[in-house]
């Protein structure tokens, strides 16, 4: 993450227009991602993963505390989310037959991704924990990486479960020279790289769109001539905008994890490949 | 020597536009999915639930792609 400020001394042409009075407006960068601790060793991430799993396993104590068949409109949310979990991602993913030992993994994974995007948008906290890539590695590479290939090697035995991901039937023998390592990278480092990378990058960038447009207009208010002041507005317009957009892209990335870790596993389970 | 130091200069830059570039794919990518899923739609609306299932799994690759590009961009 070498794109420090040392690169950005030249001031741009939109910079040299906007400047008249004051300082030039350097746009944020990776760097407003790091804080201070807030105590020694303890940053704002890490007390948003613990209060996100909080957060999760409260909400299901106290929706499943007291079911009813005519179910209230709060056990009705976590109704829903469950069956979007257990139906639309499990079962479709990875088959009817043995898709029930999942529903919790993907469950837990789907609500509390949701959750930590969530505080991407959510007013005083603003600050999704999944755009530090640890968090999403700690997820794909030590959860969903293992369960995956574990499950499979428990149901078909080392040996068989290798020959069916490394080598997938129906194609000439002399293919497989090409294909056994291109299965091997995907299945085997790929996957749980690109898993990680894609909430992490998605969230990484959402925050940080919002951040161009919110300090823009700080920049605008405080810093340019007095007539282009009122286009702050303008690019405060956009931020609510891009939070709406932003709302949808993390809905998507938590369902999107959720399928995949749900689609590796049915891949990992299945007969033929 | 000088032309190291252009590029110092220049990298952020060429990285903005690395960045562009890895996004045609992408975007091309994402364009054929859904374009074949409105195809499919439009064909066989009642389809239309199996292949959105079909279409987020493909579009989630291609995505991917274009991020991976977002993520070099802050490494270069």
């Amino acid at each position: 993450m070498s794109a420090g400020p040392e690169n950005r001394k030249e001031p741009s042409l939109g910079a040299l227009v906007l400047a008249t009075e004051g300082g030039e407006f350097s746009p944020p960068g990776v760097e407003e991602f790091f804080f201070p601790p807030i105590v020694d060793g303890i940053t704002k991430p890490m007390v948003l993963a613990v209060l996100a799993l909080l957060i999760c396993v409260s909400f299901y104590l106290l929706a499943t505390r007291n079911l009813k068949v005519v179910p209230s409109k709060f056990q009705f949310a976590a109704e829903s989310i469950y069956d979007l979990c257990r139906n639309t991602i499990a079962r479709d993913q990875i088959g009817s037959a043995e898709f029930r030992p999942f529903v919790p993994l993907i469950l837990a994974l789907f609500s509390f991704i949701l959750v930590n995007n969530i505080f991407g948008i959510f007013p005083v906290i603003y600050f999704p924990t999944l755009s530090h890539i640890g968090y999403a590695l700690a997820m794909s590479v030590l959860v969903v990486y293992p369960v995956y290939h574990i499950a499979g090697m428990r149901k078909h035995g080392v040996g068989r479960y290798l020959r069916n991901q490394l080598f997938p039937p129906g194609v000439p023998k002399a293919v497989y020279i090409l294909l056994t390592p291109i299965e091997f990278f995907t299945k085997f480092v790929a996957n749980p790289l690109t898993l990680a990378i894609r909430v992490f990058a998605a969230m990484l960038a959402g925050h940080l769109l919002l951040l161009v447009f919110t300090l823009g207009g700080e920049y605008l208010l405080t810093e340019a001539s007095l007539a282009l002041k009122p286009v702050s507005i303008i690019s405060w317009a956009f931020v609510i905008v891009i939070t709406f957009l932003e709302a949808l892209v993390l809905v998507i990335q938590a369902y999107v994890f959720a399928v995949l870790s749900a689609s590796y596993i049915g891949a990992a389970l299945a007969e033929e490949h | 020597m000088i032309l190291a130091q252009g590029v110092g200069e220049l990298g952020s830059s060429i990285a903005a536009i690395g960045y562009g570039t890895a996004a045609i794919g992408g975007g091309v990518g994402a364009g054929l999915i859904w374009a074949a899923v409105i195809n499919g739609t439009a064909r066989q609306p009642e389809a239309q639930g199996k292949l959105m299932g079909i279409a987020w799994i493909s579009y989630v690759l291609v995505e991917v792609l274009a991020l991976i590009g977002l993520v070099l961009f802050f490494i270069a």
